[in-house]
């Protein structure tokens, strides 16, 4: 194969890839940016989707689209009862009880998920053949066309909700003072759950896409660790960013396993993503599109 | 009559420090009232604690008759209080008509899902409260700004565009915390003005705080002062302009004896 095509393939897989990051990313913006929350269970979220859409299919025998609604419902319903039962009462306090919060919650998920539906490895199979496209010297697998289309459409029309719907604005606005939202009479613990919500949504998502990809087992929460080079690199408040930075995590990695993969042996594919993130956290800490505070004193 | 918002022997202390100390304060529908004190004399603490950032330690608030003491921010809002704050307090990412319309959020009524699906109820809505906001937006005299992201906009445009959005809530009562701080004599007029024809064209009743005594002044159908967390004095501003309990504590060190 010609080195051109070789790195055209890279490119166009990184790309795919990417935009399937920036779909589980897009979840942990959306609570950062109405909330202030930094969810670290992000990817057990994505994890418990998979596994409550795979029970409906194969327990339960549904249909796929019943088994997507039913993961849908069971994620909004769960972000919801999240938000009301564990996080509104941390409404006020230090950051760092929320962190604590979702990494134990992470913990917790990472248990319940193979207690509750075995540990094996399950397939979620969309109804879509396995054939990559061929196009010219390209081979993409149709899965993760699906995926990115999914994550684009999700993008797009989260980036249309924040921007033009009055919804949104407010939920900005909650999410740039929570005081000065409540004295134009927003109901601000209305709009955090409303965001947690929303997470449930792309988590479900999420779990469909990254588990027909990967199978459904506990290793599906791990997807949630790359939501961090994303985060970081695109800004933690920014849906644009939450797309930029998945795209350039999934081309670096995937332009690392190809280059530099022959040369060690393997494994670069998992760790190029957080040098670039270091590398970002050191020049850039807001990320590319994020708010640069500045604390006034 | 009664009055429209009555604040009963509220006090409220921050650890050791008593902020506010049995006030009490009438203010009757339709009034401009001031209320007026040094820094530090707990002024707004007393807003605060009328909007529901802050609940007394003892002492009731009640508007049009219903006791809102225990209230949330967002109750009281949409029971028709309206405030603006001492730092600005825009959202400054946001253009100067969203955040109008931001004020119209409380009389809003198309839930989530019509939202998403935006045509029907949501855009009928949308077009109600646009009418209303550039009908405030032609009182303030800001149809150039619309499109401009308020942290663009020089400070005391930003002001205006603050009461706008407190206007845009339709509010009863309208809480003012400093709106001429740190303006220069020309925008203060200008602020002056705009308070006034609100007052006087919607019969707004409106409470505003000041600790720069001048203009407050001319426009004040009332002005109560405070000072160390008490009401020292109460009246119309003759009366409280020439009271000695205000001069000795308003006025303190200054030697010349003119007010500001």
């Amino acid at each position: 194969m010609l080195d051109w095509q070789f790195s055209l393939l890279l490119l166009s897989n990184g790309v795919l890839i990417g935009l399937m990051y920036a779909l589980i990313a897009l979840g942990f913006v959306l609570v950062y940016k109405a909330t202030d929350a930094i969810n670290f269970a992000q990817g057990e979220f994505v994890m418990i989707a998979g596994f409550v859409v795979v029970a409906f299919l194969l327990s339960y025998k549904a249909p796929l689209w019943l088994s997507v609604v039913c993961g849908l419902a069971a994620m909004i319903a769960f972000g919801f009862g999240l938000e009301r039962a564990v996080l509104r009462k941390l409404i006020g306090r230090p950051v760092i009880a929320v962190v604590m919060a979702t990494i134990g919650l992470a913990a917790v998920l990472r248990g319940i998920g193979p207690l509750t539906w075995g540990a094996d490895t399950k397939n979620l199979a969309l109804p879509i053949s396995d054939e990559p496209f061929v196009l010219g010297p390209l081979f993409i697998p149709p899965i993760q066309i699906v995926g990115a289309v999914v994550s684009l459409a999700f993008l797009a029309g989260f980036g249309w909700f924040f921007l033009k719907s009055r919804k949104g604005i407010a939920m900005r606005a909650v999410a740039d003072s929570q005081q000065v939202a409540m004295a134009m009479g927003i109901n601000v613990e209305r709009y955090f759950a409303l965001a947690w919500a929303m997470t449930g949504v792309v988590s479900a998502l999420g779990g469909v896409v990254w588990g027909s990809l990967l199978g459904v087992d506990v290793h599906l929460a791990l997807v949630g660790f790359k939501v961090f080079p994303v985060v970081i690199l695109g800004g933690l408040d920014s849906i644009p960013g939450a797309i930029v930075g998945g795209l350039i995590v999934g081309i670096v990695e995937n332009v690392a396993a190809g280059y530099v993969d022959p040369y060690v042996g393997g494994g670069t594919k998992d760790f190029a993503p957080y040098v670039l993130m270091i590398l970002a956290l050191m020049i850039r800490p807001y990320g590319i599109f994020g708010k640069r505070i500045i604390e006034r004193i | 009559m009664s009055a429209q918002l009555e604040i009963r022997e509220v006090s409220k202390a921050f650890g050791g420090v008593q902020a506010v100390t049995r006030v009490s304060l009438d203010v009757p529908r339709g009034e401009m009232l001031s209320v007026i004190g040094p820094n530090g004399a707990g002024k707004t603490t007393l807003l605060n604690m009328v909007n529901g950032f802050y609940h007394p330690n003892s002492g009731r608030i009640v508007l049009d008759g219903v006791d809102i003491t225990e209230h949330h921010p967002s109750a009281i809002a949409t029971l028709g209080v309206a405030r603006t704050f001492q730092n600005i307090a825009l959202f400054r990412g946001m253009t100067v008509l969203d955040n109008l319309m931001l004020g119209r959020h409380v009389h809003m009524k198309a839930g989530v899902l019509s939202s998403f699906v935006y045509w029907g109820l949501a855009q009928k809505e949308e077009v109600a409260h646009r009418k209303r906001v550039e009908d405030l937006i032609d009182f303030l005299k800001i149809q150039d700004l619309r499109r401009r992201p308020t942290g663009s906009l020089p400070y005391g445009l930003q002001k205006r565009v603050e009461l706008g959005r407190a206007l845009a809530l339709d509010p009863k009562i309208l809480l003012l915390d400093e709106p001429m701080g740190g303006m220069n004599q020309e925008e203060k007029e200008d602020m002056a003005r705009f308070i006034l024809d609100v007052n006087e064209e919607w019969g707004t009743t409106i409470a505003l705080i000041e600790h720069d005594m001048g203009v407050v002044m001319d426009i004040s159908d009332r002005v109560a002062v405070l000072d160390m967390g008490q009401k020292i004095a109460e009246g119309k501003p003759d009366e409280v302009r020439s009271n000695p309990a205000v001069i000795r504590a308003y006025l303190g060190e200054k030697r010349d004896g003119s007010a500001r």
